[in-house]
């Protein structure tokens, strides 16, 4: 917690920061919290929290470890369009028409060996215009004892991501989750309904446009208000 | 048979809520259909809390059967994102409320590792979680082995299991002060140091509990009742348990020795001395006797643990130096089983504006977690369980993703039941311990 990007700024989120914060290409970002502050990008309460939009980063090679091997064994270069290691965490972000391709050779290939699938995450970024849905799949090789992360995007306006239920049929019911929180649709997925969410629900309830609760509470024939809605202490 | 269905597209309904047998046996005696669709659940006792099973019957034989799942959703992915990162503990210990520890000691392993402090974790804090988590084991297993003889006609397992399953209860109470829903995981270590007395009480729990596990064996190891409804029923090979992604010991009753303790240790695991056991029967009854064994080894994780934690490691802190990252105050158990920390309070309040202030920073913004994500995974009880992490650089997760092993091995269910008798259906869920709270988070 050291490095300068962690400390805070200047209590006016306008300004500059007294700390020399490096690299820091976007603007703060105003989120909108269960205390209602809109201003800045402050959701505690009270001032002095600035959160900077991070920049999409892409990894030059050596990956280092075994991550250099895994990338020139699947030997699909056009179909990655970058490649990031973090926290010693190897990260292929997959072109979406491609990722059954990639699936594939990472789960065959007698170099890569990736059998046990961890699911399918998602994650809404709705700032990345043009590829706010991320599909995120987690693999994992028990030949080599490795684990890789791959990514593939899609934008809200077109939410489309081929299933790789072919590839990995555990992941029939984590796409139909990923499907019914954030609305990304698999294509090819044998039965995509939704999982855990009522049938007739209206929305993707993990979306960060979708508020927290969303529906008000009725007890008693009283309603209460749902959370977004309520009274703040901004 | 209170709502309207169209008989041509549904076929003929029948509900059946309690003793009303007779009506139903007299009503499908006559009938030409062959098929019978049975909704088994949400609200049946031997499904594990509120899970669904529509089976397609024909006779006695499952033809088709299906999950429903999402009857306990409750929203705790989403709700994290508006809470603060240790606050995240509390939420994630009810995911899978009979393994709370592994669902802690999870999320904190990813919130570590995004803020880069995976090696400045104190030992003793790290031991303490290992001790923890393999006394959880235990616990989970037990009532998942209890509940599963229950299931199967036979009630004394599970009172077995039950009154032994107290004894981590007590003890987990006695330590974090509560029974469930510790939130006792914090990043950074644990929230409290083990009170006086604790180690004790965990050497009295191993003396003890080797002659309890030997106790359940010795009533369903080899009686034939038992055996006979587990032999061979609900087989899943290796090849299945990757297909669909299953982990834990469904996988290693398949013959695979992948425990994530010995093949990718954390929480210093590799310097603990244990067996992983393995079956190669592929059925209900190896994925029992893995379960077990795994028992037995955890006792002697345990054992070791504690003897780390009287001695060596005595007194070492619990949670890390860093005081922007670790919680202020020691917490000490008052009479209530919960309380401050008189000296931390006198600190704060009479001694130190800067103390004062940095307490309240801390306890209600938070501390920061630089951008990115991360994956952390841990072998729970039931297989493989990961936490997805990402941080957009605040003091609240952005997004939380659990991987949870009831949630991936419930998916097996139909491969393990369809063909076989309706009977063994309950015990192929059985023996996939799945927890709707884990399962539907």
């Amino acid at each position: 917690m050291t490095s300068p990007d962690n400390l805070p700024g200047s209590p006016d989120s306008g300004q500059t920061p007294e700390v020399q914060v490096p690299a820091v290409p976007e603007a703060p970002v105003a989120r909108r919290g269960m205390f209602g502050a809109e201003d800045s990008g402050d959701t505690s309460g009270y001032g002095g929290l600035v959160v900077r939009r991070q920049p999409q980063v892409s990894t030059p090679r050596p990956y280092g470890g075994y991550f250099d091997e895994i990338v020139d064994a699947l030997a699909l270069d056009d179909a990655i369009e970058r490649v990031v290691v973090d926290r010693g965490e190897l990260t292929l972000h997959v072109k979406r028409e491609r990722l059954v391709e990639v699936c594939q050779k990472l789960r065959d290939d007698p170099a890569l060996r990736f059998e046990l699938s961890l699911g399918v995450s998602g994650v809404h970024y709705p700032h990345l215009t043009g590829e706010e849905l991320h599909a995120v799949i987690h693999l994992c090789s028990i030949t080599f004892n490795r684990r890789v992360r791959v990514e593939a995007a899609c934008p809200d306006d077109d939410p489309h991501i081929p299933s790789t239920v072919g590839v990995y049929p555990g992941h029939d019911w984590h796409e139909r989750e990923t499907y019914d929180f954030f609305g990304i649709v698999f294509d090819g997925h044998p039965g995509l309904t939704r999982i855990m969410m009522p049938d007739d629900w209206d929305g993707h309830p993990q979306r960060k446009d979708y508020p927290l609760g969303g529906i008000p509470v009725e007890y008693r024939g009283a309603t209460i208000p749902s959370p977004d809605q309520r009274r703040s202490y901004a | 048979m209170s709502t309207a269905y169209d008989e041509a597209t549904e076929g003929k309904v029948y509900s059946v809520t309690g003793a009303d047998w007779d009506q139903v046996v007299s009503g499908v005696r006559d009938s030409q259909d062959e098929r019978l669709v049975v909704n088994m659940g949400p609200q049946h006792p031997s499904t594990h809390g509120v899970l669904r099973l529509v089976l397609t019957l024909d006779g006695e034989t499952v033809n088709e059967a299906r999950g429903v799942i999402g009857y306990l959703h409750t929203g705790i992915e989403k709700n994290m994102e508006y809470r603060t990162w240790t606050q995240g503990t509390t939420f994630v210990t009810r995911m899978d409320y009979l393994s709370p520890i592994f669902n802690e000691t999870a999320y904190c392993m990813g919130v570590e590792k995004l803020l880069g402090i995976e090696d400045r974790i104190p030992d003793r804090a790290q031991a303490i979680r290992v001790m923890m988590m393999e006394l959880n084991r235990i616990a989970s297993h037990l009532v998942a082995m209890g509940t599963f003889g229950m299931e199967l006609g036979a009630t004394t397992p599970f009172l077995f299991g039950y009154r032994d399953r107290e004894m981590v209860m007590d003890l987990f109470e006695y330590i974090t002060g509560l029974r469930m829903n510790h939130a006792y995981i914090r990043p950074g270590g644990v929230s409290v140091d083990l009170p006086a007395g604790a180690v004790d009480k965990v050497g009295e729990f191993l003396k003890e509990m080797p002659k309890r596990i030997k106790d359940i064996r010795k009533l369903l190891d080899e009686n034939p009742v038992y055996v006979r409804r587990t032999q061979d029923v609900a087989y899943l090979d290796l090849t299945g348990c990757m297909a669909l992604g299953i982990t834990g010991p469904i996988l290693r009753a398949a013959g695979l020795p992948w425990d994530l303790r010995k093949s990718q240790p954390y929480c210093g695991y590799e310097t603990y001395e244990f067996d992983v056991p393995t079956e190669r029967g592929c059925d209900v009854y190896s994925r029992y006797l893995v379960r077990m064994k795994e028992m037995e080894e955890s006792l002697k994780i345990v054992e070791q643990a504690l003897d780390r934690i009287a001695g060596p490691l005595k007194g070492d802190p619990v949670m890390i130096e860093d005081k922007k990252i670790g919680w202020p105050a020691q917490l000490a158990l008052g009479p209530d089983g919960f309380g401050n920390s008189p000296d931390h309070i006198a600190h704060i309040m009479g001694t130190s504006m800067e103390a004062l202030i940095h307490h309240f920073k801390l306890v209600t913004e938070g501390f920061r977690v630089p951008a990115g994500q991360a994956y952390a995974s841990i072998e729970s009880p039931k297989g493989e369980l990961g936490a997805h992490v990402v941080s957009d650089g605040g003091t609240r997760p952005y997004r939380v993703h659990f991987r949870e092993p009831s949630f991936c091995n419930l998916q097996s269910f139909p491969a393990m039941a369809e063909g076989g008798q309706v009977a063994d259906v309950i015990a192929a869920v059985a023996s996939i311990d799945p927890v709707m709270g884990g399962v539907d988070r």
